[in-house]
């Protein structure tokens, strides 16, 4: 397989790369609606139940979901760099930048498998064994439901990002981008932008209800 | 009714004859403009067929926009217009007059459970006096449910965990079909019976004829004190609770600074959920009944505290 | 694929794109939309039979007032079983994914689709969602219609609903990829000088489908994940029981279902829009409004769910918002259907098969639609709502319009497609079979909906059979008439005549390429100069 395939449907390089970038921006929006509406429910059951959502929320583990927000930004910035220096034809640094990128995401991962333990270890896990005295006892619950599934959801497309970005690092590794090709690097760069600002609406979202004031 | 081929469902209600006229209007319109489609599709299709020679093929129209603006704008008033007209029929449907009599209807998996004000209950079945506005107030024991009576040209769907309400008037004695709308697991189709309606004085003697022992209100104010309310809410109680009497659809204040109608469907709230109904200047003691309660027991409650008598509008 | 076994008209080998590979594995792991599309259009065939049985035993059941055959629960599952096949294994996918991936790049004057392998892949998934959903449905015992309403679907149904919406859910995936990859390639590989304005509007209302299958399909994705979450906890946003608002389901639902409708029937508009100026050999009135039509269309289709909720519990004046909304939605319905009229004044008609059904959609379509404003205008919808009106409303746009678009397409390309001809005589049978058979099956449908009978009923009252058995012997001519295109168009891949490049004589780029087109569509990038459906005017 030679590496720069030009394939058969685009008239040259730039007209591939700016198409899977129309692309990956369009997947984007897809995920936008996706996470959206999971939001809105959210949303819609914190107007109903606002004080039991304010007791509840104030049970995550805010030290470990600020540590991780600040771990995410600071991948970010990494994945910007890669960006820069795949416009520069520089692909071995784009590896070396990407690799780091990728190693904060798994630092990522592993502070959340932690916080999920303690979690399961204070019965916030839904189900029969949960117990929180929140104002609303079913409502407690409720809010570690959508907490559950809007993390767990996060973590998946954190570990799809940070699967593309192995790949696309191992490329680059081998020296595969130039000036002239270099639009996969843009493409998950794109993506783990994505991936990092959902996080950010999920942390004030989740960790901050119910703190200070 | 066994008339070879049925076209038009019985009319027993006042919003149906508005409903009957609004359906000619429709159904003019409709054979009209479907009327129009149908006249050019096979005119032009029989004259512009590719082997009549001698249409006239020439001139074709080439500025279009006077005929898309025409067409489009017609279609849009007429389309004004009958929005205009369901909604203000809509609307009457949806605001009882006061002097309505409020019956209680509770949907469970299948069956609808009826309880007048005088502490009469039926199942499957309604009775009506003829003339006499009807405001039913309805909830689910567990799934979303449908009150329909095709009679009466109206439905409401009827949920777990609030009050809706639905009103008519009905003006032609006789049985209606009472139907379950909303698909509610297996045996939804067999989930009807029959809406009666009756003169005022046979009205009165069925009444009588099934009244019990103790009226609606009458079940409330004894469960009032066995479930213990009046603990808190009763006259000599030392807990800081409000006084219920007068309640009743008058404004609450709440303790998040908002205020609230204290409806049929609020006072529901304030017994199964009071920390999301807290009223303001009270601490929030309050226990929840849900789970202790059923949608038949609150409904017994809800109306005992109506009876205490309403807020002065 | 072994036609080229005919000794008359021989074909070189490799010359198109059928016989570019005859193994297996080369029509499984090709790239080629044009494969592609044929292996869409064996799934969603299988699809619409399954379906058409459960249609059939729901017919078969309803002829007797107690029930034929099937007792209550049984038919809960069936016609559960007809909805989600027929809407998310049917007719969501019908014409997108086949005549959408066979003719798009060749519309465009493209070599293929910009993601050829992630079309591929939505082809997988979604067949691994109809394994997944017909196992959840026949296998288990899902019986909440295709709404899934709640809380009687985490609550009260069994197990295999969450197969069944994780089937759909990953339905979804294949949905949303189709729609991306589609929207990707009309904006970048248009050939040279295809203007936004050269379109077909087959393009334009791919389009218009194509951005509500991105933006409204994670919608449902989401609410179905909820519901299948809610069962398995125990918990969630919708139970009251828990807290949560049963209308907040309905409300995520139907702001995917609504914008799904139009899915349903935007490319078959499109096909229809390029049938009857074919057949009228004139150019389309009114392109722009026709064009811009669809993109309203979809877009004000987004502000109209809670159509579906007017007697639910929603508040009065979201229905007053609703109902407003419903009425202007139908506007750029009407311009279209106002411009295929027109297009036909001072054609040149000819009514070969094509047009025929082009025809019976227009008709059909129009009676389904002004139904529709019948359900919009509130005081009406509050009595025919849930009863067989609305089924009548929506099988009369999605069977009578829909279906018969995409039987109109599957003949105007069959012999771009397959490169042979089907015998005239009796596609034109088929035509006209289904168009009677579909009138006596769904009209008296309307007439029991007024009198009160709800839909969804196993069972129903004495005095609505009449009509029960009219719409049960329409039926059966119906699926009779469904079954004959499968015996001709199968017999015409042997025995059909070699069909020529341009056999009708229409305009458009894929009738310029061969019949079959070669594996890479064109051999030269076309140069498009000219304004579609640039049919000659005829001297005076
Ligand atoms: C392809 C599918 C499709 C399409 C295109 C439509 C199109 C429309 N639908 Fe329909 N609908 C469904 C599929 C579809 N629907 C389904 C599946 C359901 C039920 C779901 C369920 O509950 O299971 C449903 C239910 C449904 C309801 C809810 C009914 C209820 O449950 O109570 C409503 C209410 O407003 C409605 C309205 C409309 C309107 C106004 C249009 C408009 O877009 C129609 C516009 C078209 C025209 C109006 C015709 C052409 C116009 C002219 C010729 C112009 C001239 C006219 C005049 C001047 C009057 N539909
Ligand atoms: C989207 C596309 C679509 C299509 C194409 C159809 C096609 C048909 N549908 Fe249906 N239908 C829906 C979508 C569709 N439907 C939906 C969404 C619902 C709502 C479900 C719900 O409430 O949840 C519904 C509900 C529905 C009902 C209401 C059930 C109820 O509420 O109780 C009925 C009743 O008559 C019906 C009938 C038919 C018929 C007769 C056809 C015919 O057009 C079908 C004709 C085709 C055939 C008959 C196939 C031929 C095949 C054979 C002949 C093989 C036969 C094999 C055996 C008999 C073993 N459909
Ligand atoms: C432990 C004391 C206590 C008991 C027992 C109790 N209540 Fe209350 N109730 C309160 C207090 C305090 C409030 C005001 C704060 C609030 O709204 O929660 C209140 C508020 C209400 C309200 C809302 C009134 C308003 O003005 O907003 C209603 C209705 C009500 N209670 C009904 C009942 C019924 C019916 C029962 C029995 C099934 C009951 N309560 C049992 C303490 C109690
Ligand atoms: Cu109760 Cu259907
Ligand atoms: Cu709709």
């Amino acid at each position: 397989m030679s590496e720069h395939v030009l394939e058969k449907q685009f008239v040259d390089l730039a007209h591939q790369s700016e198409t899977a970038e129309l692309g990956i921006w369009g997947f984007i929006a897809t995920e936008v609606l996706f996470l959206g509406g999971l939001f809105a429910a959210y949303g819609f059951f914190r107007y109903l139940h606002p004080a039991a959502i304010a007791q509840a929320a104030a049970h995550t583990d805010l030290k470990i979901g600020a540590a991780n927000t600040a771990l995410l930004l600071t991948s970010s910035f990494f994945m910007s760099w890669a960006s820069l220096a795949a416009r520069d034809g520089e692909s071995r640094i784009v590896a070396r930048v990407m690799f780091v990128a990728a190693a904060l995401g798994v630092v990522f991962l592993g502070l959340k498998a932690i916080e999920y333990t303690d979690d399961i270890h204070e019965h916030l896990w839904p189900g029969p064994g949960f117990s929180l005295p929140t104002a609303d006892p079913k409502a407690g619950e409720v809010f570690y439901f959508i907490y559950w599934l809007l993390t767990g959801i996060h973590a998946l497309h954190l570990m799809a990002g940070i699967g593309a970005i192995l790949v696309i690092a191992n490329r680059a590794r081998h020296g595969v981008f130039t000036r002239a090709y270099h639009a996969p690097v843009r493409v998950v760069s794109l993506y783990w932008h994505f991936v990092d600002i959902v996080w950010i609406f999920l942390f004030a979202l989740i960790y901050l209800p119910g703190r200070g004031g | 009714m066994n008339a070879a081929l049925p076209f038009l469902p019985p009319s027993a209600s006042t919003i149906a004859g508005e409903f009957n006229i609004l359906f000619a209007g429709l159904l003019a319109i409709t054979c009209a403009v479907l009327g129009l489609v149908v006249v050019l599709m096979f005119r032009f299709c029989a004259h512009y067929r590719r082997n009549n020679e001698a249409a006239d093929r020439g001139h074709q129209t080439e500025k279009s926009w006077h005929w898309e603006v025409g067409w489009t704008a017609a279609s849009f008033v007429v389309f004004l217009g009958l929005y205009a007209w369901g909604a203000n029929i809509y609307l009457r449907e949806h605001h009882p007059p006061p002097d309505a009599q409020d019956i209680y209807v509770v949907g469970k998996q299948w069956m609808w459970k009826i309880e007048h004000p005088g502490g009469q209950r039926e199942i499957d079945a309604l009775h009506v006096a003829l003339n006499r506005p009807v405001r039913l107030v309805m909830t689910s024991q567990d799934v979303i449910h449908g009150f329909f009576v095709p009679a009466f040209r109206l439905k409401q769907d009827v949920l777990p965990g609030r009050y809706v309400t639905l009103w008519f008037d009905p003006d032609r004695p006789g049985r209606y079909a009472l139907y379950c709308s909303q698909f509610c697991g297996t045996a939804h189709a067999e989930m009807g019976g029959e809406v009666t309606v009756m003169a005022p004085g046979d009205f009165q003697q069925w009444l009588a004829a099934n009244a019990s022992d103790a009226t609606l209100s009458g079940d409330g104010a004894v469960l009032f004190h066995k479930t213990g309310c009046d603990g808190c809410h009763g006259a000599g109680a030392r807990v800081a609770a409000p006084k219920l009497a007068g309640l009743y659809g008058g404004p609450v204040a709440l303790r998040d600074g908002g205020s609230a109608i204290a409806d049929e469907d609020f006072i529901r709230g304030a017994i199964l959920e009071p920390a999301e109904h807290q009223a303001a200047g009270y601490e929030p003691v309050m226990p929840s009944f849900a789970g202790q309660l059923d949608e038949e027991q609150v409904v017994a409650l809800v109306a005992y505290i109506k009876s205490l008598g309403s807020a002065p509008q | 694929m072994t036609a080229t076994t005919i000794v008359e008209l021989p074909r070189p080998r490799g010359d198109s794109y059928l016989t570019d590979g005859t193994t297996l594995s080369s029509w499984l792991l090709t790239h080629d939309h044009k494969r592609i599309a044929i292996l869409y259009c064996l799934s969603i065939t299988v699809f619409f039979f399954i379906g058409g049985a459960a249609a059939a035993l729901i017919r078969l059941n309803l002829i007797t007032p107690r029930g034929l055959l099937l007792d209550a629960e049984t038919y809960n599952r069936i016609f559960t079983l007809h909805g989600v096949v027929m809407v998310w294994l049917f007719l969501v996918p019908s014409i997108p994914t086949t005549f959408g991936n066979f003719l798009l790049p060749l519309m465009l004057g493209a070599k293929d689709l910009a993601f050829p392998r992630i079309n591929l892949l939505s082809w997988y998934l979604f067949v691994l969602s109809g394994v997944i959903v017909l196992a959840g449905l026949i296998g288990g015992s899902v019986d909440t219609g295709w709404t899934f309403y709640e809380p009687l679907s985490s609550g009260y149904a069994s197990g295999a609903l969450v197969v069944v919406v994780g089937g759909i859910f990953v339905n979804g995936f294949s949905s949303i990829l189709t729609g991306l990859n589609f929207v990707v390639t009309i904006h970048r590989l248009r050939a040279p000088g295809l203007t936004w304005y050269r379109l077909p509007i087959f393009c334009w209302s791919t389009y218009a489908t194509s951005v509500i299958l991105m933006l409204a399909t994670p919608v449902l994705a989401v609410t179905l994940l909820l519901v299948a979450a809610e069962h398995l906890w125990g918990v969630g946003v919708f139970d009251p029981a828990h807290g949560g608002d049963p209308l907040l389901f309905q409300h995520m639902f139907w702001f995917y279902s609504h914008p799904a409708v139009y899915i349903m029937i935007l490319p078959g508009m499109g096909v229809v829009s390029e049938i009857v100026p074919a057949f009228a050999r004139k150019p389309l009135f009114g392109y722009h409004f026709v064009a811009w039509s669809s993109v309203a269309i979809a877009v004000i289709g987004f502000l109209v769910w809670g159509h579906h909720m007017f007697v639910a519990g929603e508040s009065i004046y979201a229905a007053l918002v609703f109902s407003f909304l419903s009425f202007i939605v139908a506007v750029p319905s009407a311009i279209k259907v106002f411009n295929w009229l027109a297009t036909l004044h001072k054609g040149s008609i000819s009514f070969e098969a094509p047009m025929l059904y082009a025809l019976g959609f227009i008709l059909l379509f129009t009676i389904g639609g002004l139904t529709g404003l019948f359900l919009a205008t509130l005081a009406f919808d509050e009595h025919v709502t849930a009863t067989y009106f609305v089924v009548a409303h929506f099988h009369y746009i999605m069977v009578g319009g829909m279906v018969s678009a995409y039987f109109a397409a599957l003949h105007y390309w069959w012999p771009k497609v397959t490169g042979r001809l089907y015998p005239e005589s009796w596609a034109r049978f088929a035509a006209i079979l289904i168009f009677f058979g579909f009138n006596l099956t769904f009209f008296p449908q309307f007439i029991l909906g007024y009198l009160g009978m709800p839909r969804r009923y196993a069972t129903y009252p004495p005095e609505f059979q009449v009509w029960n058995v009219f719409s049960s012997a329409g039926a059966s001519i119906l699926a009779a008439a469904y079954v004959l295109p499968l015996f001709y168009l199968t017999w015409s891949l042997f025995r059909g005549e070699r069909a020529p490049g341009n056999p009708w004589g229409a305009t458009g780029l894929e009738w310029q390429s061969a019949s079959p087109p070669p594996t890479d569509n064109f051999e030269r990038t076309p140069r498009v100069t000219r304004p579609p459906y640039d049919y000659p005017e005829p001297a005076a």
